[in-house]
């Protein structure tokens, strides 16, 4: 078997300036697993079905497992790994504490960042909007109620900003 | 007085989960370690005459298992012991694994794969369990003179069949393991599961090892469902196997489609019923044929089947009974643990059977219960005089007042004369019994430990996994109540057959109900030493007790209580008859499902769904909450969503992409609530809760689209081809 062309692909993950070799087409998924250890990013289905594997690129939500590593090329991502600092959660993840948001815990790392650009976007989100923004990640175990319940509790602590 | 019991405090392991800290176990990666996969039959029935290597590939650089590499037996330890972890001679169905392979690069291992064949002299195989001659397992309930009843000339008598798909557990995250294993150490394993003695004991007989040499670790684990149940050993096997030979670690990590199409799922029903009732509604005679589809191997349906048979005449009075159960073998993958295990199928057939009961004696579906509800001092078929209190009227009442059930009920009649949408409302009342059925409690034993150490903390011991359903947390409530200090002051052990004592297996709605007591007494016993050896007075603090057990270490070393379950004193179950006390005590329930049904493209959409159940005392509020809307959630799932394509024995839609489980778009608010009557038996009076949910929404459902469209649906899951196959017959 011939050996795998890689590329040099610099990026920011969680704040940090990070380069790894990759072929261009291999599964951000896996680079993030893998190269840089950050195994908060999970592996559900594979297909972009589950969002299991969901982190923030350039502010969007997109599905680790469907996106090449060429795309990281000198993009800002903000994995599970660096949404908090140290000791103090992100108001979503007190919520989801809270709330009873996780049970499992699989999916949780991708819903709490799916539940986070939900509110970047719509600060005040109703049910509906709750709904539609974390359709895209999977839960089998909470039939959804206390995620709603913990985005709308997140909602109550996060600081109100300010609208165009 | 209670602090603990009855209140929400946070999940134990949240912290490590909301973070991204938790490792399951593909977020550990051994140095050296090689990736296994396996080759499986492409045919559902036939006989190996040879297994070929594609030339064109090095295999030097490969590890292959066959089951000729096998140093112990090659059958995987359950009930019946039939099933081989490599087939040799014989396949009985399409993803029987005959080959592994592992290398260092996931991908080569992959690519090797598809460098395997297997030649087979294929044989007849059968996909449809009412045409199968052979029988796994079969069970009478007998209660009065059926036939005699049925062939009154008074009575009226309704027939009635129903069908119930297959299901997947579809956990988020796949099976996986990893595993140690060389002839000086014997043989480790970490993995996602939900019964670490159940792989124990498998890997033991695999290579013919004493027990002290297996050792098996749960990871932290990506919901089971059931599905971790029994499958978990195979895996644990084949990673083991491989590493036994290649003297490196060997991770098995399963993808999604291998998940779905080759692990367990919830064993396909068929149910008939004959009932004959008073033309005033009173049951005479239940009449009840039930037959689950096993699959190839015995694996776990004779006791799928007792659930099922157990739970089919459901909570009515009724003075004969007769239910026929049998588990039929097929060339399917074998059908396994999924939440409920048998019971969410017969009820289903029941509590959908009852509704046209009811319809046929002019009664409404509530009046028809009324009459012939449960009560306290009544006999189940099965032979259990009920002494605990149940209220089963109580429960339906709230449930259809909550659901503004009468009110719906006449005005969605009225509505739904025109326009493409027609709105139904249905219920289903149901009971599930917790623990393991019959004598299964007696024969596991379980045993649980509690520790108090120097470090001020006390230590839980027991093999209960945590798989979300919050084991570590109400375990800690538990141990913190009887002690009488905090939640924080207690730490679940993780479980580990190294450390932790045969609690028995995590299923059955056992979990808080049996292993949790166990808890509690074994923190009774540390607390009694302590008071014993004066180290602890009458009235204490925290602090007291906490300065008490590390006292009470460094004078005379390990404080530890162990319990072992004892079945409360009033309980008799006869083996031989099928006969007695079927279960310690059961959760009672009432579920009201609204519906929608589209004409036009003929979904069926879920609009409210309201569930009263009474589970004993409630531990946790928020986390068990969470189980009844997880549990009803899957329910909806199978009812309408949820369909598993079969091609000659084989999944065919073994993807997220379509087989359809439930999104944040498809649920109704599911509304919760609980009434409490202690359980005597249960710690802090709790019972089972966790399969229960899942038992009363596919009813309550078909009832409501039943209620909608006043046509009689039957086959779950009810697909909008389905409906429209029923609705307009001429059509299709």
């Amino acid at each position: 078997m011939s050996e795998r062309v890689t590329t040099r692909i610099a990026c920011t993950v969680n704040g940090r300036r990070v380069s790894f070799d990759a072929h261009p087409m291999a599964r951000l998924l896996d680079v993030l697993r893998a190269e840089l250890q950050l195994t908060g990013t999970k592996e559900g289905c594979g297909e972009g079905e589950c969002g299991a594997c969901a982190v923030i690129l350039d502010g969007e939500l997109v599905n680790s497992c469907l996106t090449p590593a060429i795309h990281a090329r000198g993009a800002s991502i903000t994995t599970i790994e660096g949404v908090s600092a140290d000791e103090d959660l992100h108001a979503v993840q007190e919520s989801f504490l809270a709330c009873g948001g996780a049970q499992c815990g699989i999916c949780t790392p991708g819903m709490v960042l799916a539940a986070m650009e939900l509110l970047s976007k719509t600060p005040d989100p109703t049910e509906a909007d709750i709904r539609a923004g974390l359709s895209g990640n999977l839960c089998r175990c909470t039939g959804y109620r206390r995620i709603f319940e913990a985005v709308l509790d997140a909602c109550k602590s996060l600081p109100a900003v300010p609208r165009p | 007085m209670s602090t603990q019991i009855g209140h929400s405090a946070r999940r134990k392991e949240g912290r490590a989960k909301v973070t991204g800290q938790a490792l399951y176990v593909d977020d550990v990666t051994p140095v050296g370690v090689l990736h296994g996969v396996t080759v499986r039959s492409t045919v559902p029935h036939g006989r190996i005459t040879g297994i070929r290597f594609d030339p064109s590939i090095d295999w030097s650089e490969f590890t292959i298992v066959t089951a000729a590499d096998i140093p112990g037996v090659n059958r995987v330890t359950l009930i019946v012991d039939d099933q081989p972890y490599l087939a040799s001679d014989e396949i009985r169905h399409p993803e029987e694994p005959i080959v592994l392979i592992a290398h260092a690069d996931r991908a080569r291992a992959e690519q090797a794969r598809r460098g395997v064949t297997i030649d087979v002299e294929p044989l007849p195989a059968v996909f449809d369990m009412n045409a199968s001659q052979q029988v796994f397992k079969r069970y009478e309930v007998r209660k009065g003179d059926v036939d005699a009843a049925l062939a009154d000339p008074a009575a009226v008598v309704v027939e009635g069949e129903y069908e119930t798909g297959a299901q997947e557990q579809l956990y988020i995250e796949p099976n996986g393991m990893l595993a140690v294993a060389d002839a000086k150490h014997g043989v480790t394993v970490w993995g996602s599961m939900q019964c670490p003695y159940y792989i124990h004991a498998a890997l033991a007989a695999l290579f013919g090892l004493p027990v002290s040499k297996i050792r098996v670790v749960q990871m932290e684990t990506g919901g089971g469902f059931g599905g971790k149940e029994e499958y978990p050993s195979i895996i644990a096997g084949h990673a083991a196997l491989l590493a036994w030979k290649a003297g490196r670690p060997v991770k098995m990590m399963y993808g999604r489609t291998e998940d779905m199409a080759c692990t367990t799922k919830r064993h396909p029903s068929r149910t008939r019923h004959r009932t004959a009732v008073t033309r005033d509604g009173r049951l005479l005679a239940m009449d009840i044929d039930f037959a689950i589809d096993g699959g190839a191997y015995c694996t776990l349906s004779p006791v799928v089947l007792s659930r099922g048979t157990i739970h089919a005449a459901g909570p009515y009075a009724c003075p004969n009974v007769r239910v026929r159960g049998r588990a039929m073998a097929t060339n399917v993958p074998p059908n396994g643990a999924f939440r409920g295990f048998g019971a969410p199928q017969s009820i289903f057939a029941l509590e959908r059977h009852m509704d046209r009961v009811a319809g046929a004696v002019g009664l409404a579906p509530d009046e028809f219960r009324r009459r012939n509800f449960i009560r306290t001092g009544d006999t189940l078929a099965v032979g259990q005089t009920i002494k605990e209190p149940v209220n089963m009227q109580a429960l339906l009442d709230r449930a259809l007042t909550l659901a503004g059930y009468r009110e719906k009920r006449e005005r969605f009649q009225r509505e739904n004369q025109r326009g493409p949408l027609r709105k139904g409302i249905g219920f289903a009342t149901f009971m599930h019994g917790a623990g393991f059925t019959g004598s299964g409690e007696v024969h596991l034993a379980s045993l649980a430990t509690v520790e108090g150490t120097i470090d001020g903390v006390v230590r839980v011991l027991a093999s209960s996994t945590e798989i979300g359903q919050g084991t570590n947390t109400i375990f800690s409530q538990i141990a913190a109540e009887t002690l009488g200090i905090e939640c924080d002051d207690i730490e679940v052990v993780r479980p580990d057959t190294a450390e932790v004592p045969n609690s028995g297996p995590t299923v059955a709605s056992r979990t808080c109900m049996v292993v949790g007591k166990l808890v509690e007494s074994a923190a009774a016993g540390i607390k009694h030493a302590l008071l014993d050896a004066g180290y602890l007075r009458a009235v204490y603090s925290r602090a007291e007790f906490l300065a008490g057990c590390r006292r009470y270490v460094e004078s005379f070393g390990p404080l530890r209580a162990t319990s072992q379950y004892e079945p409360p004193a009033d309980l008799a179950w006869d083996d031989e008859k099928y006969f007695g006390d079927a279960y310690g005590t059961y959760a009672w329930a009432a579920y009201v499902a609204e519906v929608t049904v589209d004409l036009t493209t003929w979904e069926t959409r879920v609009d409210d769904f309201v569930a009263v159940q009474e589970v004993g005392r409630v531990i946790n509020p928020i986390l068990a909450t969470g189980q009844i809307e997880g549990g009803v959630a899957q329910g909806i799932g199978w009812a309408i969503y949820e369909d598993v394509v079969w091609r000659e024995g084989r999944m065919a839609n073994a993807q997220m992409t379509n087989y359809i489980m439930p999104s944040s778009m498809d649920l109704p608010p599911i509304r919760v609530y609980f009434e409490e009557v202690p359980y005597p038996n249960g710690p802090g009076g709790a019972k089972g809760i966790g399969e229960l949910p899942i038992d009363g929404a596919a009813p309550a459902i078909f009832n409501a689209v039943a209620h909608a469209t006043g046509v009689q649906p039957t086959r779950l899951p009810l697909t909008p081809e389905r409906l429209m196959a029923l609705m307009e017959p001429a059509r299709v």
